[in-house]
């Protein structure tokens, strides 16, 4: 732009379309670039590359593509304008992100669980897209407008909300996980499922929002004397139900509509779900219609047919809820391959339902010598925590293993604790160490060790 | 409709009077905020539906077992087996010993192999309130009080738990004797935040334990049954996903055979997602029977007798949709009429891709 054509001070530049010509604007418009099919070319062999042998030699040829003096297409062209995907998605280069189910754990779809592919990600926030699932009558799609929350029982005032009236009361955002209790359920016995997004993936953290229930139990006056649980009950159609103590629902208990900045996701309990911090993910019953304020336990038969544990005397323990002490190591971990010798990250996730995570210590020889690991910032209750270690590896057999303590002095037991007091038919509450084995071809495979 | 405007009116108009009365009014005796609209007791009624071992919310009505096994087998016996013996979910009935009764524990419990409902269960009422909330599963709360006390007595029945001339109602709900009523504890250390922990870690640093011995290893054959791990990790940075697909056995080769064998896309859906998504694989396999017969078996048995590919296609579809029983046992298969014709037409030209 000359300094003729420069308009005078306070006028208004002209948009941008006025420097490309119309063919390159129609290209940009439409996102059809030639680039897209060479990229795709690319990402194909560096695909083919990794998955036949990923030996450090090919990948380094495989990227010599990239190298200078070669300048990429899409830095020689104009890109989409903003808005073509109104909800931004991911990459489609992340395809390998997904939620997945594990093959014959369940008969149908609408009653299982899809597991979060914990391998694929990065500090502590679940993605809410990828957010294991549990359903058991399927995803009730609801809408907002149309949904209730009825909360009665021993209160003065029984109480009808819908999403407006909720969405009024003051409102709290805390980062916590969830765990379903059954999490590496399939680990009690033997090894059988590969990665972790099998063994440890009925797992995830957001920042949830929404009003305390100790606000709505006092909003409608529940009988302090007599009050000692509360039913809650979802509107899919499991009508599913919970026994909450009136000792959680007044600590920290939560009435949630928003994860991770945006409404929760049908599969989460849009509109409105119970968030019961540290306890078993059952009980943060989602598409939250109903709260009844009782005397006792409801025994419901997510309470007496299911999330019990059956010990080996064949008593069952019942009403179970707390998630204690548990970690694993996410990179590497089992399923995945070492790329070469050297120096590596070993890093992963460390929580406890009681409290905070004070400590994470690492073994790469299967639990003779322990190191500290680094817990990265912010270190939270009820809450995953980020571990991290140096670790470099020189090609012989590993065994990798990380030990979570929190703040109440518990250390994560080891699965042959576990075995000693609970037997291998518990199914729920599953808390081991978890151990993966590098092999000296790179692979890491999960294996159980004495 | 009219219920959320009204609920939307009177909200506003109670939240100006309560700003009002917070000045005054603290803590739980007066509402602090006076949202939403007051739960009459006919609202509560209406949803209020569960039923607790102490009789609270006990629902008026009864049904005996003989009606009951009507009941089960119009809706219930498609999943769970003429005599709740099917495995699809948790088994209805089966392992209960007759010295459980006085016991209270169900002794297969110890096992830990015969958890059915009958072993499992400690009072009547849960099964009652499941039943009523929950099932049908694809019809959930269809059934009348009276249907549900009568289903109810039937599979306590089946589980030799009441004769076969019991009557089930509001007063002998509470006095039914379950097998395993004494089989539950709450004596541990995960009811409450500060619950003391059963197992103890420990927190040695150095030469801890002997040599390490591997107790378990994921067997070869198994290594690829999730699915290629290569294509469920990221394929960049230090660690890949390993190529599963070189587990199986005939390793590369077969691998190859896999991406170019899968059922195929008819009208751009799969048709092994659709009976998937339409839970028909609560009853059907591909080869296997389970509840009903094998697809394999269905697509012999209209492509052997209907010479006219076409006439086929719509004789089953019509057969889907209307439901029916007696052609390959006495377990009635629902009208399916929630499927799509497009998409049941797809069904049925896959399931007939299985005899060619």
């Amino acid at each position: 732009m000359s300094q003729q054509q420069r308009p005078a001070p306070g006028r208004v530049i002209p948009a941008p379309e006025n420097h490309v010509t119309p063919e390159q604007y129609a290209q940009a418009r439409t996102g059809r670039r030639g680039f897209m099919q060479q990229a795709a070319l690319a990402t194909g062999g560096m695909l083919a590359a990794a998955v036949g042998a990923p030996a450090l030699g090919q990948t380094a040829k495989a990227a010599a593509a990239a190298e200078p003096p070669h300048l990429p297409s899409w830095t020689r062209s104009l890109g989409p304008g903003v808005a073509v995907t109104g909800y931004g998605l991911p990459s489609k280069f992340e395809s390998a992100v997904q939620r997945r189910q594990s093959p014959g754990l369940t008969r149908t779809p609408q009653s299982s669980v899809s597991f979060t592919p914990l391998q694929n990600l990065f500090g502590i926030i679940t993605p809410s897209g990828v957010h294991f699932e549990r359903h058991h009558s399927g995803v009730a799609e609801i809408n907002p407008h149309d949904h209730r929350l009825m909360i009665h029982g021993l209160v003065q005032r029984p109480l009808i909300l819908s999403m407006d009236d909720i969405l009024r009361f003051p409102s709290v955002s805390r980062m916590h996980f969830i765990e379903c209790g059954a999490n590496s359920g399939m680990e009690w016995g033997n090894v059988a499922v590969p990665t972790v997004q099998y063994t440890h993936g009925m797992l995830a953290c957001s920042e949830f929002t929404g009003v305390l229930l100790s606000t709505l139990l006092e909003e409608v006056g529940y009988d302090k004397a007599r009050g000692k649980y509360i039913l809650a009950e979802g509107a899919d159609g499991s009508a599913l139900t919970r026994t909450i103590p009136v000792e959680f629902a007044l600590d920290d208990v939560m009435v949630v509509y928003g994860q991770n900045g945006e409404m929760l996701r049908p599969e989460n309990g849009y509109p409105l779900r119970l968030l019961v911090p540290g306890v078993q993910g059952v009980s943060s019953v989602k598409w939250l219609r109903r709260l009844e304020v009782g005397d006792k336990p409801w025994n419901t038969r997510e309470e007496s047919l299911h999330y019990v544990d059956l010990l080996p005397d064949g008593t069952h323990r019942q009403y179970s809820g707390v998630q204690e002490v548990k970690s694993v190591i996410t990179t590497p971990s089992g399923g995945q391959k070492l790329t070469t010798k050297g120096f590596y990250e070993i890093s992963g996730l460390a929580w406890s339902g009681r409290g905070k995570i004070r400590r994470v210590d690492v073994s790469t020889d299967g639990g003779r010598n322990w190191r500290t690991a680094v817990l990265q910032d912010p270190v939270m209750t009820k809450c995953l925590t980020r571990f991290r270690i140096d670790w470099n590896w020189d090609g012989s057999p590993a065994y990798l293993q990380s030990r979570a303590v929190d703040d109440t002095g518990h250390v994560q037991p080891a699965i042959s604790a576990l075995r000693a007091v609970r037997g291998t038919r518990s199914i729920y509450h599953n808390n081991a160490i978890k151990t993966w084995a590098v092999q000296p071809n790179g692979e890491v495979w999960n294996v159980q060790v004495a | 409709m009219s219920r959320s405007r009204k609920a939307f009116g009177a909200a506003v108009a109670a939240a100006t009077l309560a700003a009002v009365a917070s000045a005054f009014a603290q803590g739980g005796d007066r509402p602090r905020f006076g949202f939403g609209v007051p739960a009459t007791p006919q609202d509560i009624a209406t949803w209020d539906i569960d039923m607790r071992p102490d009789g609270h919310g006990v629902k008026k009505g009864r049904g005996t077992v003989q009606q009951g096994q009507a009941v089960y087998d119009a809706k219930c016996a498609v999943c769970h087996g003429t005599f709740g013996e099917s495995n699809s979910y948790l088994v209805i009935a089966g392992g209960v010993e007759p010295e459980d009764l006085k016991t209270g524990r169900a002794a297969g419990l110890k096992s830990g192999e015969v958890r059915t409902v009958g072993t499992k269960l400690n009072y009547a009422t849960t099964l009652w309130d499941y039943i009523y909330r929950a099932m049908p599963w694809t019809a959930p709360q269809s059934l009348t009080i009276d249907e549900n006390y009568a289903v109810t007595a039937y599979v306590l029945h089946l589980n030799e738990i009441v004769p076969a001339d019991f009557e089930l109602n509001d007063q002998t709900i509470l006095t039914v004797q379950m097998p395993n009523r004494n089989g539950f504890t709450t004596h541990h250390g995960m009811g409450s935040v500060k619950g003391k922990p059963d197992v103890q870690g420990t927190l040695c640093m150095k030469d801890c334990a002997g040599p390490v011995k591997v107790t378990s290893t994921l067997p070869e054959y198994a290594r690829n049954a999730h699915g290629n791990l290569a294509e469920q990790k990221r394929d960049m940075g230090p660690f890949r996903g390993i190529d599963t697909r070189l587990y199986e056995p005939g390793g590369a080769r077969v691998a190859v055979a896999d991406t170019e064998g899968k059922a195929p896309a008819q009208g751009g859906i799969d048709a092994q997602e659709l009976i998937t998504r339409n839970a028909c694989v609560v009853c059907h396999a591909v080869n296997a029977r389970i509840v009903g017969p094998s697809f394999a078996e269905i697509s012999a048995r209209y492509t052997s007798r209907y010479a006219v590919r076409a006439e086929a296609e719509t004789l089953l579809v019509n057969k889907i949709k209307a439901g029916g029983s007696g052609v390959w046992g006495a377990v009635p298969m629902p009208p399916q009429s929630n499927v799509k014709d497009e998409e049941m037409k797809t069904i049925v030209k896959w399931i007939f891709t299985l005899t060619q």
